[in-house]
């Protein structure tokens, strides 16, 4: 049987460091080559939202304070010793001084080597998001089925 | 047919890949890309890696301790 070249990634986790494992995965996947595809949900939606701070986004009271306290992409906390916060920022200083991509740039990278993005319909209901609430680059918004789809006949990794 | 050279010697994984992918991207078929690159992983991976894009490498020589030259054509199949 022929190798499918192809990455799929459910990115679940709204987490720094796995975040960083996403989009290195992606854009060096890409960077060779690979069709990629990103499925983002729950709080792997985090990553793609527009707004890369905190914003009452979302339709609905909770969903509001929901989006405010998980923030976008620059709120991402550090899986471990997160610290309030000051870890991801010390992480970037530390990736930058030893000249390894930060998140931003793996991300910027993802997205110009054309990797798939996509938002999870039944994570952005619970949350009260639209596809307006993200990146334009977002290719579409999905559920299971077609995602399986997507990803048929390559290789699947769960973060 | 134009000359791009690109240094990866301080980048890593994945950049290594990412940028000269990008790089590739701006060129047209026939250009040459000279790609300076270090011991390890790029050395390992990044010719074999172009060559299965369909570009042709054209030479490898080492600059000076373990920094080499990845000298390769855009979009030309080794035959």
């Amino acid at each position: 049987m022929a190798e499918n070249n192809k990455l799929s990634i459910i990115c679940m986790s709204g987490d720094f460091d796995k975040a960083i494992a996403a989009f290195t995965l992606a854009s060096g996947a890409a960077a060779v080559n690979y069709e990629v595809n990103i499925f983002f949900t729950f709080w792997g939606l985090n990553n793609i939202k527009k707004k890369k701070g905190r914003s009452f986004i979302g339709n609905g009271l909770l969903a509001r304070a929901f989006n405010f306290l998980l923030g976008g992409r620059n709120n991402l906390p550090l899986s471990r010793l997160n610290f309030a916060g000051a870890s991801p920022r010390l992480m970037t200083g530390l990736m930058k001084k030893r000249n390894v991509a930060t998140l931003q740039e793996l991300f910027q990278a993802s997205l110009e080597l054309g990797v798939n993005f996509y938002a999870c319909e039944m994570a952005m209901h619970i949350l009260g998001l639209t596809k307006d609430d993200f990146i334009p680059e977002v290719k579409g918004v999905l559920g299971v089925v077609k995602f399986l789809e997507l990803s048929k006949g390559g290789q699947t990794l769960f973060l | 047919m134009s000359t791009f050279r690109l240094d990866i010697t301080k980048e890593h994984c994945p950049m290594t890949f990412v940028k000269t992918k990008l790089q590739l991207a701006k060129m047209r078929p026939g250009d040459v890309l000279e790609v300076l690159l270090t011991e390890g992983e790029p050395l390992e991976n990044l010719p074999k890696a172009v060559v299965e894009q369909g570009h042709r490498v054209v030479e490898l020589t080492r600059v000076k301790d373990s920094v080499h030259k990845l000298t390769l054509i855009k979009n030309a199949l080794n035959s």
